[in-house]
């Protein structure tokens, strides 16, 4: 099985666009989505038509159940004045802007996705399984703490994005956490194009892909993190003819993060050049 | 009056075991603020030094309890002469914050973490503790001196490429907090610190801070009806124990309190505390100000 796995959208739907032509043109059967698909970006609305048209299921991310349901803010939860000050110029705009059928639609969704994929058990989130808005930066966050999780959540692939850069790790028995990373904005190390993952499992993983043997299975997993090059300056101009924030552009136009930066664990930080 | 129900202390379950916290220092320090909330000074031996062992024991431990990260107290834990091992055998396990005032580290241990963090991947956090950015407003609470020794530390760190969180007590009104920290950015540019991490911490009226100022009044203490509806993971006891020398504590604030020992081992300590100091006020108003902030508020689980 081959399944194509999208983060946070943050609005960008040129970025989504190119995703899903990279994912059909790779044969996947299935397309998810993670959650989080406004924020940051341009044009709110034109991201559903597209996750409607291609069948794409998605989990609901913090930002979805605010937006859903209106309430004062993402949810991100930054702790810094300079965050969140910014965290809610993007979430204005987008509550402003979001439709009341879309909003509707928001709502809806559900906050994981369980499949039996191949014999294994995946489990797509936002953020962690016990918290649509916790951060697992691959820093900060212990095997055994995943490991953990796998077993309270009964799971052999754990998924999930929020934090904005992709990684993952192997478990115990050969499970998985995998973080998609996000198609919304480029990962603050200097490059433009942004991200998501193509899961495949069984006979479609790759040769010599490790096995998982949780729940008496042998089941090869592999994780093919993909980069995705779309029209960027087509989307800061967008954004800029919506007189969003000079900072958002600038993170769109340099792979920079310019915002929302102390969330991030020092190994992260370092990485990027703010 | 009010009804039994309402007068009961509320309890907080243990959520999971997300942090371990360890007191690695006791309450042994080079300093004697006038706030701080465990009174540690050069004198103060009421918890001593853990040793490597003990350290050890517990991360090896702290495996089947699934913890994500780990954290060191004081006391200045880099008195510790074992610090810099154990902060070596930890990142082996995941990532760890050491809480410090800045003023005794040393380059060559500076970069054998160095090398360490990047060896294992897993963050390695410092925050260092200084009350504002002037030495005149710093001094007169952590000592005369203190805010230049301290702020060379954060500038060696820098050297080291660490990006040291700087903690600051409010000893301000609140009006003051986006010019104190503003300035606090200008004197860290100043220091080599080109990405200042800044936090400004709520006092604890306990321990020292409650001769200086003053202690919390008795309506100052969780309730009940607080509770209801509150995100409990705000509230460090819900995914924290800390480790002592003297056993296993709910947090890092309360080591003096009566009911702060939890057991002696950390499968003895998992139970229900209850919310019934001062300090636990200032958790809920707060939310979990010792850590870095992992978990975070939500409408709702």
């Amino acid at each position: 099985m081959k399944l194509a796995l999208f983060g946070g959208l943050y609005s960008n739907y040129l970025a989504l666009e190119a995703a899903v032509a990279d994912a059909q043109q790779r044969g996947v059967d299935a397309m998810f989505c993670l959650g989080d698909l406004g924020a940051f970006g341009p044009h709110p609305n034109r991201v559903f038509p597209l996750l409607r048209d291609h069948d794409i299921s998605c989990v609901q991310g913090n930002y979805d159940d605010s937006i859903g349901h209106e309430l004062n803010d993402c949810q991100c939860g930054y702790a810094d004045p300079n965050d969140n000050y910014f965290a809610q110029v993007s979430y204005d705009y987008t509550l402003q802007n979001t439709s009341a059928d879309n909003k509707a639609w928001l709502r809806s969704l559900p906050k994981e996705l369980r499949l039996h994929v191949d014999g294994l058990r995946v489990l797509l989130c936002h953020g962690s399984p016990r918290r649509t808005n916790e951060f697992l930066w691959q820093s900060n966050t212990s095997t055994a703490f995943l490991d953990r999780l796998a077993d309270e959540w009964a799971t052999d692939l754990m998924v999930g994005t929020h934090s904005g850069i992709h990684w993952q790790r192997e478990l115990r028995d050969g499970r998985r956490y995998v973080n998609v990373g996000v198609l919304g904005r480029p990962e603050n190390d200097g490059t433009t194009n942004v991200w998501y993952a193509v899961l495949c499992t069984g006979s479609d993983a790759a040769a010599g892909a490790l096995p998982c043997t949780a729940n008496g299975t042998s089941v090869p997993i592999s994780v093919n993190f993909v980069p995705v090059i779309y029209d960027h300056t087509l989307l800061a101009e967008k954004m800029q003819q919506e007189q969003l924030p000079d900072e958002f552009i600038q993170t769109v136009l340099t792979g920079w993060w310019t915002t929302c930066l102390e969330v991030l664990p020092s190994h992260e930080r370092r990485m990027g050049r703010f | 009056m009010s009804t039994p129900d309402v007068m009961e202390t509320p309890h907080i379950d243990l959520m999971s075991l997300d942090e371990i916290w360890f007191q690695v220092a006791g309450t042994v320090c080079n300093l004697t603020c006038q706030h701080c909330f465990i009174s540690c000074s050069p004198h103060n031996h009421s918890f001593e030094f853990l040793t490597f062992e003990q350290v050890e024991t517990t991360l090896v431990e702290s495996v089947e309890y699934g913890v994500r990260e780990y954290y060191f107290t004081g006391g200045e834990p880099f008195l510790n002469r074992n610090l810099v091992r154990m902060l070596k055998r930890t990142l082996d396990f995941g990532p760890a914050t050491v809480l410090t005032n800045g003023t005794v580290l040393r380059p060559e241990w500076l970069s054998e973490l160095r090398t360490a963090e990047e060896k294992s991947g897993f963050s390695l956090e410092f925050r260092v503790s200084v009350d504002g950015p002037t030495s005149e407003i710093n001094d007169p609470i952590r000592g005369d001196g203190t805010f230049d020794r301290a702020i060379k530390g954060v500038a060696l760190l820098c050297e080291h490429d660490f990006l040291p969180i700087i903690t600051m007590t409010q000893t301000w009104d609140d009006s003051r907090n986006a010019e104190i920290l503003q300035q606090f950015r200008g004197v860290l540019q100043k220091h080599g610190c080109h990405r200042p991490r800044l936090k400004i911490l709520p006092r604890l009226k306990i321990g020292a801070e409650e001769n200086r100022t003053e202690g919390y009044a008795e309506t100052e203490r969780i309730t009940h009806q607080m509770m209801e509806g509150f995100d409990r993971s705000q509230l460090l006891c819900h995914h924290s124990r800390v480790v002592t020398n003297r056993g296993v504590y709910v947090c890092p604030i309360l080591l003096e309190a009566s009911n702060g020992a939890m057991g002696d081992l950390l499968g003895e300590s998992l139970h229900p505390f209850p919310l019934n100091h001062g300090a636990c006020y200032t958790c809920y108003q707060f939310g979990a100000i010792c850590t870095n902030s992992t978990l975070r508020s939500q409408k709702s689980d």
